[in-house]
């Protein structure tokens, strides 16, 4: 098989290069303010798996090693664009603004989301895999009909590939030519699945056969990523229909705390990817051409420690919600039986309490 | 006279005029009018965007629904029959039932599901199921079912102003019946049962197609000296009860008639519920008729598996027997 093509605007090493198709112009400002991004979003992981082992978290989805896909990708969006997630996409969260804090209750166990998907144009997480697709579609309809210059971005990963709900998404965003960006985010894992067990194809090649445009990229690279996917947010709001981006990046923690890859991949494939480094790059570029020193080094770690501080704290300090408060949003419009059920659930738990 | 598919075409179009956010989408809806014709004349009328022919993809119409009901649209979707559901079943089950709670309330879904069901039409397989259940045992859901053309008229629209999602089961097998209808007010909300017919006997429990059987059974148990009450339900969930427990505590004897088959099916939740409510004025026990526990027969004898007047009236018997 050919060398497959993979845009890349910097190398692993730190070097800028020239694509063919895609250039980015970007600032010493811009620049680092993209380094201070993915510091954080690495911080906000590591900090979240620690919280995990430590019981404060029931359960923790890394996203280790795919900063640059999620930061180059979250900040291609404009204000007003929504991104639908799985319940990886920590970074994209954290362009969108949305408070880390607020991500971590689902994972804590105390609501299931609960954060205002309007609010910032964020979706909340999505765990049946792939179903936030045909919503990302459905609402790049809606656009349309609004006559919109909004796009929408649609993530998912490479085992979502597999799933009927991503190729109806295809065949929907397709033949109604809507403003929906795909990206996927190929980790090379679907928990212990490698990627050969979806695909016999480059994902990315999929996309033609469904009538638009599928791009491979360098999903470490984060100038590439924003560059891709800047282009391809253009197209839609030029009315072009969807684009595929595929980012080639590798998972490198565990699918969830809850997994195991040392049963199922090598620790030296790890290694390889190590070398890739997402952040490691950008710094060598910053530091190697002078746009950066030690203080402005220290300064972002400094940044990142502080706001790992604060996230912890308020996570301990999280507190259960009320039992009663299962039955509060089930229904927009009352509901005759569930409100005695709840009452009766309310009496049930006032019987505990001594009478004085 | 207006026929239940005209009447239900007539609400659609009520609902099209009056709030522009609207739309329909499903398969065939719009130069063929469905299937059914259910949807005649809608596209015409209101054009591609708002009458959407989709791809052939169930799970897809209900996906892209949720994205347009996230942008503030009020999708109804066409599924073609009962049986092709399932495709859908995550997208409803999973994702439309659960974003309002998953977002603390903070979104909302107006999203009705149309499915045309049950049997009795002589088709072949996946063309004549009653599935309500699935769906009535998902919270979040709303689950309703009209019998005669004037609920149908006001039920769907009803549905459609609703901002939780509604499951609007169509009595496929009803849509020629043909009744006069008053198209100036609605006489229920959407989720109160009625008291079809008033009695002193038994009190039929029913809803959909087998209400009109029902009322055929009522008939002929007249002539043979016995009183029966019919109740048609008319939402499935949340169920409205007081006057099914009402009509019980004055008759004593219940007997529960749906096409679905009655293992967990609504039947077994209604007599529960009726045993818990009204125990001591049980002069027997509340008996179910409906499909047996066999996947829905071929069509040359799916008269034996539908509940009809004799089956009806022989739990009628075995319930005064008791």
């Amino acid at each position: 098989m050919a060398q497959e093509r993979l845009v890349q605007l910097l190398t692993p090493e730190g070097e800028r290069v020239e694509d063919p198709e895609y250039s980015i112009e970007i600032s010493t400002e811009e620049l680092k303010a993209l380094y201070r991004d993915l510091v954080m979003v690495r911080r906000f992981d590591v900090e979240a798996t620690a919280l995990q082992r430590q019981g404060e978290l029931g359960l923790w989805a890394q996203s280790l090693g795919q900063e640059a896909a999620q930061v180059g990708s979250g900040r291609a969006l404009e204000q007003g664009d929504y991104a639908f997630p799985t319940y990886r996409e920590h970074g994209v969260a954290w362009c969108k603004g949305v408070d880390p804090v607020q991500l971590l209750g689902m994972f804590r166990g105390v609501n299931h989301g609960g954060w205002d998907p309007n609010e910032n144009g964020f979706q909340l997480y999505t765990i049946v895999i792939g179903a936030q697709t045909l919503h990302a579609t459905g609402y790049a309809m809606g656009l349309m009909r609004d006559k919109s210059d909004r796009a929408v971005i649609a993530y998912f990963g490479d085992g979502a590939s597999s799933q009927g709900d991503v190729n109806e998404a295809f065949v929907f965003a397709s033949v109604f030519q809507a403003p929906v960006v795909f990206f996927c985010q190929n980790n090379q894992w679907a928990i212990s699945q490698p990627i050969e067990g979806q695909t016999r194809v480059p994902l990315y090649r999929r996309a033609s056969g469904f009538g638009f445009p599928g791009i491979r990229v360098d999903g470490n690279d984060v100038l590439a990523v924003l560059a891709v996917t800047r282009e391809a947010l253009a197209k839609v709001r030029r009315g072009e229909g969807p684009t595929f981006i595929e980012a080639f990046t590798y998972r490198m923690g565990a699918h969830t705390t809850s997994d195991d890859p040392s049963r199922y991949r090598l620790a030296s494939d790890l290694e390889v990817w190590k070398l890739k480094d997402p952040i490691e790059r950008v710094k060598v570029h910053l530091a190697r051409t002078g746009q950066a020193d030690s203080v402005f080094f220290a300064e972002v770690n400094a940044q990142a420690e502080e706001m790992a501080a604060t996230l912890r704290a308020k996570i301990i300090g999280m507190p259960d919600p009320d039992p009663d408060e299962m039955f509060a949003h089930v229904y927009a419009e009352p509901h005759a039986p569930l409100a005695r059920e709840r009452e009766e659930f309310k009496n049930y738990l006032a019987s505990f309490v001594d009478q004085p | 006279m207006i026929t239940l598919a005209k009447a239900i075409n007539a609400g659609l179009r009520k609902s099209l005029e009056k709030d522009s956010h609207v739309l329909l989408m499903g398969e065939d809806i719009g130069k063929l009018g469905g299937v059914f014709r259910v949807t005649e004349g809608l596209q015409a009328d209101f054009g591609t965007e708002r009458v959407v022919d989709t791809p052939l993809a169930e799970s897809g119409i209900l996906g892209t629904a949720i994205g347009l009901a996230l942008r503030g649209y009020r999708p109804v979707c066409e599924i073609q029959f009962d049986g092709f559901v399932y495709p859908a079943f995550d997208q409803i089950t999973s994702q439309l039932s659960k974003m309002h709670a998953r977002a603390l309330g903070k979104v909302n879904l107006p999203i009705v599901v149309r499915i045309p069901y049950g049997g009795g039409i002589g088709a072949v397989e996946h063309h004549s199921e009653s599935n309500e259940a699935y769906f009535a045992h998902t919270a979040g859901l709303r689950i309703v079912t009209c019998s005669n053309p004037e609920d149908a008229y006001w039920m769907i629209q009803q549905a459609i102003d609703s901002d939780d999602p509604v499951i609007f089961f169509e009595p496929k097998r009803r849509y020629w019946d043909k009744a006069d209808i008053n198209m100036e007010a609605p006489s229920l909300d959407l989720h109160s049962a009625k008291v079809l017919q008033e009695g002193t006997d038994l009190t039929l429990i029913t809803y959909g197609p087998s209400v009109r059987t029902c009322l055929e059974a009522r008939r002929v148990a007249e002539t043979e000296g016995k009183s029966l009450e019919v109740i048609d339900l008319r939402s499935l969930s949340p169920l409205d009860l007081e006057p099914v427990f009402a009509s019980i505590e004055k008759t004593g004897h219940g007997v529960i008639v749906h096409e679905a088959p009655t293992f967990l099916g609504m039947g077994a939740e209604l007599s529960a519920q009726i045993t818990q409510e009204c125990f001591y004025s049980l002069e027997a026990p509340i008996l179910r008729v409906g499909g047996y526990n066999v996947p829905y027969p071929p069509a040359r004898i799916e008269d034996h598996y539908l509940p009809d007047v004799d089956r009806i009236l022989d739990a009628v018997d075995r319930s005064f027997e008791f």
